[in-house]
């Protein structure tokens, strides 16, 4: 029988659209004001937290709705603003530097609906406010300082071999190296090309010179280390701003983009990510009085510093070495499968190292992380005021006279090892960044945006839809059917993928897919008519119009995703969000204006015998 | 309801001349107007720092100049926008390193030097070397969404269309952008983002015309090329319409209730689909007819098969 889909298929497409407005539905609920408490630096919040954070409420006599450990921060959902307000001043007070206060909206998905992944669509910062930066970091520099580091190696390697040399010099992506007997250029040339394997090393007897060439490998390797390095800085020094759901992730080969939703007071931002962190080797004050000391009698040559928990250790004053002799940094195993953190100097750092551990073996060496963090107090000119903030990180024994890499074992887990070498690694910034765009949204903008958007849609939809109505009657309203359903299905799919996001232009893709969607059901109820008008049969009018349309159908929907696609490709932030919006528009409309419509079609029309259409 | 009923076959082709010499003389102005006033680049491809910002009343833009001349902003353009109580301030590229930090600058000299709440609705900053790139990028994807549609419609049709459809996105793309030169319309990176959406939608219409005209040189036999695209344009043109139609309704929602932001990308769309709908008929057609296209182009050839007489035979 003509036009008769069987059960199963119109099940099936009902349970599609049905799957895809059950997704769809968590944006309906709105959202609770929630205060997020993170730990820092590798501190995680856990149960002692959560019942500290309780504490804290009910004694303040604080109101909260409910109270989540998950994800290694503990999230408090209030009953309105104030109390979140209330409990954020509070909690900054009261739970110090080892944790950062956030708030955040958290959505009011309901409990079973969030147990099968729903979630409400993430919004852009154009809809939310907040503010984006692109940082680009310095590759020249990144690479410089890899020349200049490798030019002090290589007089320093020559030297311990006394293969005696004319000069050592960098020339563009080269390091030139002059000797004055072939006898000192052949065994230069075999004790580098040892050392260093990734550089191309070339000969010239006549003028008795070896050129050293970065491999594209090894200028690959100096730029995704400088990117990675700073991309961890960043997310340290991100996570001190006390944003709910910050975004730090890398854009292409030099390009940093951080997202702060919510964040208002881009200057602070701004300071937090412009500013350094170094670190020092100091010896242990081992002769010193610790007691005494935090009685406030401090050896006049040594100092007194904590680490995270509060626990005091006597320093000398003078450093050892400070952390920008850190060319690397790697946390692992050592024979014992005992967590451990190697660390590679340059050569300079190597003999610094080296000097001063020689009469030391045996005694304690401190790490110390110094930052420079932002206060609440604004100087005479209102910029903010930074408090330098000095940490002992770590405190092992000296074990042998150290060199140009070593490691430091005994860093306790395996977390906490990670961790040393990240913040040995943010010491030693290899290259400078500088921010080359900042995005920053109001949040009345923000607001006005999703108003518009909204609008925007409901009035094309609501054009298109008595358009529809009144050109193609019945089968107007199967098309406005199938309309309803994309529009359902665009929210419900954008509400699963975890990457896709809302943004203005996005909900521009929106409309526009709209208006184009019926493009499909258009084509097939044109056709149906010319069908009619040829003297077919009802039933046999309508198969041929969806049957001969469809290839055009599909053509004309490759296309248009194919340019979408670029656009995903090429586009950031609002663009790519109109690239998403529109893709998955063209994939769900293709499936309800040609499948959809004729599940429809077949239900009301299908297999009887009809006189007239309303067509 | 119908708005064309169509008896007869509409003989598209006889104002071919015109429509020739009419596209010719519209890409010519495009491109002069390009070549002379040059597109009214945004921020996103200039680089500079942007800041946008509501009053409480009407803003008086003449004090605002003022007082951004007294601070040494002297590159300073300050202009309405939206309503009379949204102002958006661009400065260029400054020499200076604390570039970024000019935004915040602004803002607080309007909060000290109107003495009113200034309400900060965004601020954004962009260096020199992200534009270029951007620019670059930009370019490089609507010349790589040229080529990928060229070898898509190659591929599933014929090269005299697959030129013919590139030929007339290029029309619509310098069309538009010709548009956007003469009215000196700001060029950012949504406008950009229209453009390759226009090619989208102009391909869309452009397909569809071609895939009749295929259809119908496999059925109709013994009619010239021309007729046979006059009858194909003829049979899609009620469907052409209605989709512009609907598509036109929607855009002109998003003209009219998207709000000032989205307003170039609007407008790069509304105007898109017009000279979509133009091309896809005149310019799309008409270079594939010039191109020679005939009948033995789009038959697919015909393997017999192997001993279909012996089937008949041994039919009872």
């Amino acid at each position: 029988m003509l036009n008769k889909y069987p059960l199963w298929k119109t099940l099936m497409v009902a349970f599609i659209v049905a799957l895809g407005a059950l997704y769809a539905t968590p944006n309906l609920y709105g959202e609770d004001p929630a205060v997020q408490v993170k730990g820092l630096r590798g501190v995680e919040a856990n149960v002692a937290t959560l019942d500290t954070i309780k504490g804290h409420l009910s004694a303040n006599n604080i109101d909260y709705a409910s109270i989540v450990l998950e994800k290694g921060q503990v999230l408090t959902r209030f009953r309105n603003p104030e109390d979140q307000l209330k409990a954020r001043d509070m909690l900054d007070d009261n739970l110090g530097k080892q944790y950062s206060v956030a708030l955040n909206l958290t959505p009011a998905t309901p409990a079973w609906l969030a147990s099968i992944g729903g979630t409400p669509m993430k919004r852009g910062l154009d809809l939310s406010g907040g503010v984006s930066f692109l940082m680009e970091v310095n590759m020249k520099e990144a690479i410089n300082k890899a020349k200049i580091g490798m030019v002090a190696d290589f007089r320093g390697d020559l030297r311990n071999e006394k293969i005696r040399y004319r000069s050592v010099k960098e020339d563009g992506n080269a390091i030139v190296v002059k000797f004055r007997k072939v006898e000192d250029l052949e065994a230069g040339q075999s004790l580098l090309k040892k050392r260093y394997r990734d550089l191309l090393l070339n000969t010239d007897e006549d003028t008795l010179t070896l050129t050293a060439q970065m491999t594209e490998l090894k200028l690959k390797e100096i730029r995704e280390y400088a990117l990675k390095q700073n991309i961890t800085i960043i997310r340290n020094r991100v996570n001190e701003l006390g944003v709910a759901e910050p975004l730090v992730q890398r854009q292409g080969k030099k390009h940093i983009v951080i997202e702060l939703p919510g964040v208002q007071d881009t200057a602070k931002a701004k300071e937090i990510l412009n500013a350094t962190a170094t670190i020092e080797f100091r010896l242990v004050d081992t002769e010193g009085d610790l007691t005494a000391a935090l009685n406030g009698r401090i050896p006049a040559s040594s100092i007194l510093l904590t680490d995270k928990s509060g626990k005091p250790s006597l320093l000398k004053k003078r450093i050892m070495l400070t952390g920008d002799h850190i060319t690397d940094a790697k946390s692992g195993f050592d024979e014992y499968s005992r967590p451990q953190v190697n660390i590679s100097l340059d050569s300079a750092g190597g003999s610094k190292m080296s000097n001063g551990t020689k009469s030391n073996i045996g005694k304690p060496m401190a790490t110390v992380f110094i930052e420079y963090k932002p206060t609440k107090r604004r100087d005479a000119e209102g910029n903010i005021v930074f408090e330098k903030v000095q940490e002992v990180i770590s405190v092992a024994t000296i074990q042998a006279r150290l060199g140009k890499s070593f490691r430091i074992t005994g860093a306790g887990s395996q977390a906490e090892a990670t961790n040393l070498a990240l913040l040995l690694r943010a010491g030693a910034l290899i290259a400078p960044i500088t921010i080359v765009e900042e995005r920053t949204v109001g949040p009345s903008l923000g607001a006005e945006n999703v108003k518009l958007g909204f609008q925007a849609i409901m009035m094309g939809f609501g054009l298109v839809f008595i358009f529809m109505i009144i050109y193609y009657r019945a089968f107007g309203i199967v098309a406005n059917c199938a309309l309803g359903a994309n529009l359902v299905l665009i929210v419900g799919v954008m509400s699963m993928i975890p990457g896709a996001t809302l943004t203005l232009p996005g909900m521009a893709g929106i409309v526009l897919t709209v208006g184009m969607a019926v493009d499909a059901n258009v084509l097939i109820f044109e056709r149906i008519r010319e069908e009619l008008r040829e003297g077919k049969t009802i039933q046999q009018a309508i198969h041929q119009g969806y049957d001969a349309a469809f290839s055009t159908i599909i053509d004309a929907n490759i296309t248009t995703l194919i340019a979408a696609l670029i656009l995903f490709a090429v586009g950031t932030g609002p663009v790519k969000g109109f690239a998403v919006t529109l893709s998955i528009g063209i994939l769900t409309s293709m499936f309800t204006s040609v499948i959809g419509s004729r599940t429809i079609v077949n239900a009301i029309w299908g297999g009887k015998s009809l006189k007239k259409l309303s067509i | 309801m119908q708005i064309l009923q169509l008896k007869e076959t509409v003989s598209f082709m006889k104002y071919r001349k015109i429509a020739m010499v009419f596209s010719a003389l519209l890409m010519i102005t495009a491109i002069t107007s390009l070549v002379v006033n040059k597109l009214n680049f945004g921020l996103d491809f200039t680089g500079g720092t942007l800041i946008e910002v509501g009053f409480d009343q009407a803003a008086d833009l003449q004090k605002l100049r003022q007082l951004m001349q007294e601070k040494g902003h002297d590159d300073a353009k300050v202009q309405f926008y939206g309503s009379s109580r949204d102002v958006v301030i661009r400065l260029g590229l400054r020499e200076d390193v604390k570039a970024e930090m000019l935004g915040n600058e602004i803002l607080s000299i309007l909060e000290s030097g109107t003495g009113q709440k200034v309400d900060m609705r965004r601020i954004e900053f962009v260096g020199a070397s992200v534009g270029d790139e951007l620019a670059e990028q930009g370019g490089l994807a609507m010349l790589t969404a040229l080529i990928c549609i060229l070898i898509y419609v190659a591929f599933r049709f014929e090269w005299r269309f697959a030129v013919g459809s590139v030929v007339a996105l290029f029309h619509d793309v310098l069309l538009t952008l010709g548009l956007f030169s003469i009215l000196g319309l700001e060029f950012d990176l949504t406008v950009l983002a229209a453009i390759l959406a226009v090619i989208g939608y102009s391909l869309n219409d452009t397909i569809v015309v071609s895939d009749r005209i295929r259809e119908n040189f496999r059925k109709i036999r013994d009619t010239l090329p021309v007729d046979i695209i006059n009858i194909s344009l003829t049979q899609t043109l009620s469907r052409t319409f209605i989709t512009s139609i609907t598509t036109l309704l929607v855009l002109s929602a998003l003209f009219f209730k998207g709000g000032a932001l989205i307003h170039g990308f609007a407008t790069a769309l509304l105007f898109g689909v017009f000279v979509g709908t133009y091309s896809s008929i005149y310019v799309a057609s008409l270079v594939a007819l010039s191109l020679g296209i005939s009948r033995e182009d789009l038959i697919p050839e015909v393997i017999e098969k192997e001993g279909a007489e012996q089937d008949e035979m041994m039919m009872p």
